[in-house]
């Protein structure tokens, strides 16, 4: 678990005091809406459809007890009781006042938390795969790089008026489940020749023009790891285009002038800056890797989680969807699921935080990570502590055995909240998991990831969906287009266009026609929809989607 | 959302932003401002309209980012055209907060003192 030290906590109480300071002087008129606006932004605040809405860091995801208590304090003081996780691993708060926002900055400050850098052109918080640390596949723990590159990048004076925000993220696994591939810089740990290093990936990203990154560096030694990105990221900001926001990211300086262009750029770059990197980079990840050690794990029995297993099939299902194999014996990763029945995906109560919170002290070595999928992981649960766990995650409603499955939906705020989108996708995603529950599908179809946006922004990742959802508006009226074949993990894919729209009352019947077509072709039920999809090319889903043309 | 909107006698409009302190939506009433959409000015004459505007952003300690925006006349008062401007009005979807919520905790705090 890694500890906040007293100068980050000063740093960012520094700051609050700086936004209330801020807040102050536009109250009063000093300051107009277009002076207040960046300032605003900077400290994560923006101003949505109904409210202003907070966005806070949660650094790669990783997550204290006391940190989870304190965003349970700000949904219940200053927000209407609950939150929202981000598929960038933070936390939206969807009804703060502005007026209340610095109070809700002093909170976070006592425990380190902040909400810098959560928007604007700047770089963005760094994510990572949510089982850093635990997964049986990992080449290295990617938490200490990710704190070393957020450390570098807080403030980095050079890079806070970026042609466009910039994501990084990293993973540490063979199993890539931080998404690097939709990433402007994805970093994936591996080996060569018995040193660590990394595979660097540049130039991905979803949105209007949505691009899988390339690999730009097959193999980066881990102490080259700052100087490299800072090349990256000090290229694109020379190159990258101004003059058009919708042509500002860095998957379209790639795209626009070529790989092989920004490699040599970067390279030249990169010889260039690291002459000015003279060890302290290196010193730090040391202090970070020893920071982020690994827990004093358990050796114990677990007869009595095989036992609940053969005694509570609720139990079973929830362990065969739910569980993560961990890299130690005897222990397992969890996923609680934030996608109930009638639950909006990612919403968390103020009371399901603090149960949290409670249940990584009694069973999870104090450690909690925010996944990408709007779920929230216990890295480190000794088996024999799941019956309990279930047992309390159950009674708070948290124990729905769907993690991958039809229902575990990434959705977007969409227009219920956000002021950009063009559609709902909210309902739709209450509607599509209703469905499928009600009718018992849901563990016949197995793994499926259906990723919903309110708009062409993407933050639902619907191009990443084995289906995908976009809402849009036609003519006055919500119309969601139907993507297949996307793949964030395990071949990274943008879906396919299906064909025409459909109005929202007949998206769910669409949905269903879908995967009724997919039972029937797939050749045994461990044959995915995304695996019968790349076996059988779009024809027999375009045709299930769209029957009248495929009769015509 | 179209914030060029232009109001005219057929196809008329209200001015709406949010209130700079908490957030909430608001509409343009009287040359002040209401959190009920339905007690909102509704603009048909575009000279008058974007007077009305002017004042709006004349007023940044109250308004942010005021805006025209199309409405039609109910029997309650302005309605809104576009699905959108339905949600302000509303709230979200997905709980019962927002503006709807307040309406109803208004409407019941109004029968509270009625019965008096």
């Amino acid at each position: 678990m890694f500890d906040i030290r007293p100068v980050e906590t000063d740093y960012v109480r520094q700051r609050a005091a700086e936004f209330r300071a801020q807040v102050a002087r536009r109250l009063d008129g000093s300051l107009t809406e277009d002076e207040f606006k960046p300032l605003r932004l900077m400290n994560g605040v923006y101003l949505q459809l109904h409210a202003y809405m907070l966005r806070v860091a949660i650094p790669y995801g990783t997550i204290s007890p006391d940190q989870m208590r304190t965003l349970a304090l700000l949904a219940e003081k200053w927000d209407k009781g609950y939150g929202h996780w981000t598929t960038r691993q933070n936390i939206q708060f969807n009804w703060p006042k502005l007026v209340d926002i610095p109070d809700m900055l002093d909170a976070l400050a006592d425990v380190g938390m902040h909400a810098i850098q959560t928007s604007g052109n700047t770089i963005r918080n760094v994510t990572t795969d949510a089982f850093a640390g635990a997964a049986f596949d990992e080449a290295a723990d990617p938490r200490p790089y990710a704190e070393l590159l957020r450390s570098w990048s807080t403030d980095h004076a050079e890079f806070q008026f970026l042609p466009r925000k910039f994501k990084i993220a990293i993973s540490g696994g063979k199993k890539d489940r931080a998404v690097i591939a939709a990433h402007d810089i994805g970093l994936r740990l591996t080996e060569q020749n018995g040193k660590t290093g990394f595979e660097v990936w540049i130039g991905g990203g979803l949105g209007r023009t949505p691009l899988l990154g390339q690999v730009v560096r097959d193999f980066l030694p881990e102490e080259d790891l700052l100087p490299y990105v800072e090349a990256i990221i000090a290229t694109y900001n020379l190159a990258g285009r101004r003059d058009n926001k919708y042509k500002a990211r860095i998957k379209i300086t790639v795209l626009e002038r070529g790989l092989d262009v920004m490699r040599a750029e970067i390279e030249e770059e990169f010889l260039a800056r690291r002459r000015d990197f003279h060890g302290a980079d290196r010193d730090a990840l040391a202090v970070f890797k020893d920071r982020f050690r690994a827990p004093s794990f358990r050796n114990a029995p677990i007869d009595g989680y095989e036992a609940e297993r053969q005694a509570n099939p609720a139990f079973r299902s929830w362990t065969d969807t739910n569980l993560h194999q961990h890299r130690v014996d005897g222990y397992a990763s969890v996923a609680v699921t934030f996608k109930a029945p009638g639950q909006t995906p990612g919403d968390a109560s103020a009371s399901q935080m603090r149960l949290l919170a409670d249940l990584a002290e009694r069973y999870g070595h104090n450690d909690l990570r925010v996944m990408h999928d709007q779920n929230v992981a216990l890295p480190h649960v000794h088996k024999s502590d799941l019956p309990a766990l279930y047992a309390a995650l159950r009674e708070a409603g948290l124990a729905t055995a769907n993690a991958g499955l039809t229902s575990d939906i990434i959705a977007c705020p969409g227009m219920d909240y956000c002021a950009l989108a063009t559609a709902r996708s909210i309902p739709i995603a209450e509607e599509i998991a209703d469905h499928f529950r009600t009718l018992g599908l849901e563990e016949e179809i197995g793994n499926l990831n259906i990723r919903i946006s309110g708009c062409i922004n993407a933050c639902g990742h619907h191009h990443l969906g084995h289906i995908g959802i976009l809402g849009l508006d036609r003519a006055g009226v919500e119309n969601y287009q139907i993507t297949l074949g996307g793949d964030a993990y395990d071949i990274p894919a943008i879906g396919e266009r299906a064909g025409a729209g459909f109005p929202a009352e007949q998206v769910v019947p669409a949905i269903d026609r879908l995967l009724r077509a997919y039972l029937e072709v797939r050749q045994d039920p461990s044959e995915r929809f995304i695996d019968a999809y790349r076996r059988l090319g779009q024809a027999p889903f375009k045709a299930a989607l769209y029957p009248a043309q495929a009769d015509a | 959302m179209s914030k060029a909107f232009t109001p005219t006698a057929d196809r008329p409009g209200v001015i709406t932003g949010n209130d700079l302190r908490e957030g909430h939506n608001l509409w343009m009433c009287d040359g002040g401002w209401t959190p009920d959409p339905r007690r909102a000015t509704l603009f048909e004459d575009e000279a008058i309209a974007e007077l009305a505007l002017l004042e709006a952003i004349g007023q940044p300690g109250v308004i942010v980012g005021p805006y025209l925006v199309e409405a039609k006349r109910g029997p309650d008062g302005p309605e809104p055209v576009h699905f959108r401007e339905a949600f302000r009005q509303r709230g979200p979807s997905n709980y019962f907060h927002g503006i709807q919520a307040d309406r109803r905790t208004a409407e019941a705090q109004k029968t509270e003192s009625a019965h008096v």
